[in-house]
């Protein structure tokens, strides 16, 4: 009973931290800023998903399998963003800074 | 517990059309790539949430685990292809 009300905090605090970097995808300036966004706040987010999904399962072959999941979510997610930003940055892609904003019409869209 | 879960992948799903707006949007293909990414993150909780809905967890977590490997090669494989094509200009 305690497992299952633990779990549902957890899980309800991942959708939470969802929601956060999917505003962050929106609102920030630049790609590399974005990639900040979705690199942190989401891989925080499935983590704390999956590991409340584990407390509500309780020990078992799925609560297993899941653990796996989060080891793996925890390495590859972080991976993947820094090889796009790589790519990027590689393909000559320039950082936004703030005096590009005050020389555009006040707006804070990355070119 | 079930009911939880329901209402649960109903405001799971508002959230993943959320970055859709910067995969349509993006000035740059690499936000593009960003927003599918994340997209495809957020679609492995989906994935787990209707697993415990329909009772079936233990088949949905083997579909998790091949979507999320597909998911980082596919990243992976897109960013080899970007990083190296603009480079030997």
């Amino acid at each position: 009973m305690i497992g299952e009300l633990l779990g549902i905090i957890a899980v309800t605090s991942g959708a939470f931290f969802l929601l956060v970097g999917s505003i962050g995808l929106i609102r920030l300036p630049d790609f590399y800023c974005r990639s900040h966004a979705t690199g942190k706040s989401d891989t925080l987010g499935i983590m704390l998903v999956i590991f409340g999904l584990m407390l509500i399962e309780g020990f078992s072959l799925n609560s297993a399998k899941l653990f796996f999941a989060l080891i793996f979510v925890f390495l590859t997610n972080p991976t993947g963003t820094h090889a796009l930003i790589n790519a990027a940055l590689n393909s000559g892609l320039k950082p936004w800074f703030k005096k590009d904003m005050a020389e555009g019409d006040g707006r804070c869209t990355g070119k | 517990m079930n009911k939880f879960f329901l209402y649960y992948s109903i405001i799971l799903t508002v959230i993943i059309f959320i970055p859709l707006y910067r995969v349509v949007k993006g000035p740059t293909i690499f936000d593009r790539m960003l927003g599918a990414g994340a997209i495809g993150t957020k679609t492995m909780v989906l994935i787990l949430t209707i697993g415990v809905i329909f009772n079936r967890f233990d088949m949905f977590v083997d579909i998790t685990l091949a979507y999320a490997v597909l998911n980082f090669i596919g990243i992976i494989a897109i960013a080899k292809f970007l990083g190296t094509a603009k480079s030997k200009e």
